[in-house]
């Protein structure tokens, strides 16, 4: 017996990778506000808590803006690439991930297509951040704005990675992706000292902030954007975020070639 | 000699559930050659989808072997992927994505130029009417049109095998009808070879050459659909009487059987009832038993499926939840595995 001519053409990681990430990112372009969308959480914060903090540490202004804002735009990398393996458990729901495992496509391809994706959304929104709190008198160093966004980036990669693991672990259990979601996201985010300096805190949040990658990250943001490339916490920042994307992308790729 | 599309020796899936083991596809044989139009018919769970999910490789069997475009389905993974079109029973349009868009990235996923996706893209556009809607994301789409981008998808490498999970489900009457339609055009203007799962009569009846009917993981007749419907089921008459007492002895002269609901009219399953039946008022006539009323009627799948397993398929489907059975059952095992 003959086999049939195929009539898809050979492709490899990497051109499957940029179709995975063009088909990721068009709706995005089709509809920019999406991205605005999901900034409300962030900017309510730095409406909202900003000034309370503002207040609680007899601060001024300017200086308690330069302490806060980089803390918001982890908040930015951390939730927004959080929630985004929802996506992907929608598409395992409908039809719309199994066609895409059915398609000649590497594995490793539709896991790291999705995940770079992230860093789209992620650079816009941070801009933005940073854009609406200079009025307030923030002083935004840009060399250190574009090296703290590339940090953030990574970091993105990897912890969207994770969120897409998860919904691949989940399945069409989507109450357990959320649960899941929330029971770890408020405390990494509380536990990096983002909101408030965890230096007053007791001893065993110190010790938890210790192991949290994201305070590593916070403390970098801290010093990028301020200019301060020689700071030690900048390197702290770029092992964690690297390490992230390390375990997130490894992780993420061992659960898709699983895939059914 | 033909090419045989699909080819199939002793494919066996079996999923452990709570520790016992069950047997959704029993060992399967399957020859289909190229240009074929084949009907898996079958009650859901009788193990169509994950007899299809096999074939398209994403799900590993049990046991068995089986060949697909003539790539081993084990082994060449990647080849059978690159040869067929698959098309599945949920929606595989991503909800935010406009309908073109989808159709262009999906060129890129089999590796197609950009100009040639383009083109590609437009005549499924247009072949499939979807022109009115390219512009607007999936999750504006009626269900009929969704049904219509998923065949589009499928079709963008001009496979020359496609498969089709349960095309019509969900379908009003009217986009079920244009549906298949399509479907019909397609296999005339391109002769691609078509295997499809269904769960409905009218469906396998009026689309397909050859039908398989498939029943707790086994297929239980494999023939044309006239073919299946003369051998197996035979026209259903009725002779209807004044009486009782004629109706009785009437079936005993001409080997029927009262009905249970009507005392005085007689059913028949002859293999041809358009002949049978003026012979049978004449003999009836000859002794003095008058027929006072007759129908006669074609037999349908259902009645196939009837004769093969004592149970109506038509009933089943109307009692069926509205979940698939199938394919949870599928998930929850591969989570177990």
């Amino acid at each position: 017996m003959s086999t049939i001519d195929a009539t898809a053409r050979p492709t490899g990681f990497v051109r499957d990778t940029a179709a995975v990430f063009v088909r990721e990112s068009r709706p995005l372009v089709r509809d920019p506000f999406s991205v605005v969308f999901s900034l409300v959480q962030p900017l309510v914060f730095l409406g909202l808590f900003g000034p309370l903090l503002i207040g609680a540490s007899g601060g001024d202004v300017a200086g308690t803006l330069q302490w806060f804002v980089p803390g918001i735009l982890v908040m930015v990398a951390l939730f927004g690439t959080a929630s985004t393996g929802a996506n992907l458990l929608f598409e395992m729901q409908t039809g719309s991930h199994e066609r895409t495992l059915v398609a000649p496509l590497s594995r490793s391809a539709l896991l790291v297509g999705r995940a770079l994706k992230e860093v789209v959304p992620l650079v816009i929104q941070g801009t933005i951040v940073v854009l609406v709190a200079v009025p307030f008198g923030f002083r935004v160093d840009v060399p250190g704005l574009v090296a703290g966004l590339a940090v953030l980036a990574v970091f993105g990669i990897g912890f969207g990675a994770l969120s897409y693991a998860l919904a691949l672990a989940c399945r069409n259990r989507d109450w357990m992706f959320w649960m899941v979601h929330q029971t770890l996201l408020f405390p990494l985010m509380i536990l990096s000292g983002m909101l408030l300096p965890l230096e007053d805190g007791p001893e065993w949040m110190q010790v938890a902030a210790a192991i949290n990658p994201l305070s590593y990250l916070v403390d970098a943001e801290r010093a990028l954007l301020g200019g301060d490339f020689a700071d030690p916490s900048v390197f702290g920042g770029v092992i964690a975020a690297a390490a992230t994307c390390a375990i997130g992308v490894i992780v993420g790729v061992r659960s898709m070639r699983r895939a059914r | 000699m033909t090419n045989q599309m699909i080819t199939a020796q002793g494919l066996t899936k079996t999923f452990r559930s709570k520790g016992q083991a069950v047997e959704a596809v029993r060992p399967l044989d399957l020859a289909v050659a190229e240009g074929e139009l084949v009907a898996f018919l079958g009650p859901n769970g009788a193990g169509k989808s994950t007899t299809l999910r096999m074939l398209t490789t994403l799900l590993p069997p049990s046991a068995g072997e089986a060949t697909v475009a003539g790539c081993d389905i084990r082994s060449d993974a990647a080849g059978v992927r690159r040869r067929i079109g698959y098309v599945g029973q949920g929606n595989s349009a991503g909800h935010t994505q406009r309908v073109r868009d989808e159709l262009l990235a999906q060129g890129a996923f089999y590796g197609l130029g950009r100009r040639e996706t383009r083109v590609r893209a437009d005549e499924l556009i247009e072949s499939l009417e979807l022109g009115q809607v390219a512009g607007r994301t999936v999750q504006a789409l009626s269900g009929g049109q969704k049904r219509r981008l998923d065949i589009a998808l499928g079709l963008i490498h001009r496979p020359a095998l496609l498969f089709l999970d349960e095309p019509s489900t969900g379908l009003d009457p009217h986009s079920r009808a244009n549906l298949w339609e399509h479907i019909v055009d397609l296999r005339r203007a391109t002769g691609t070879t078509i295997f499809l799962t269904t769960h409905y009569l009218d469906e396998a009846d009026q689309l397909a050459e050859r039908v398989m009917v498939m029943d707790h993981g086994a297929v239980i007749a494999d023939d044309t659909a006239t073919a299946l419907k003369s051998s197996l089921a035979g026209d259903r008459v009725t002779l209807s009487f004044a009486t009782a007492t004629d109706a009785a002895v009437a079936a005993a002269r001409i080997g029927g059987e009262v009905e249970p609901g009507d005392a005085r009219t007689v059913a028949v399953v002859e293999r041809d009832g358009s002949r049978a039946l003026p012979r049978w008022i004449r003999e009836l006539g000859d002794v003095d038993l008058e027929v006072v009323g007759a129908t006669h009627r074609q037999p349908t799948l259902d009645d196939v499926f009837l004769a093969l397993t004592g149970r109506s398929l038509r009933e089943e489907a109307a009692h069926a939840q509205p979940a698939e059975a199938e394919g949870a059952d599928a998930h929850s095992a591969t989570v177990a595995a």
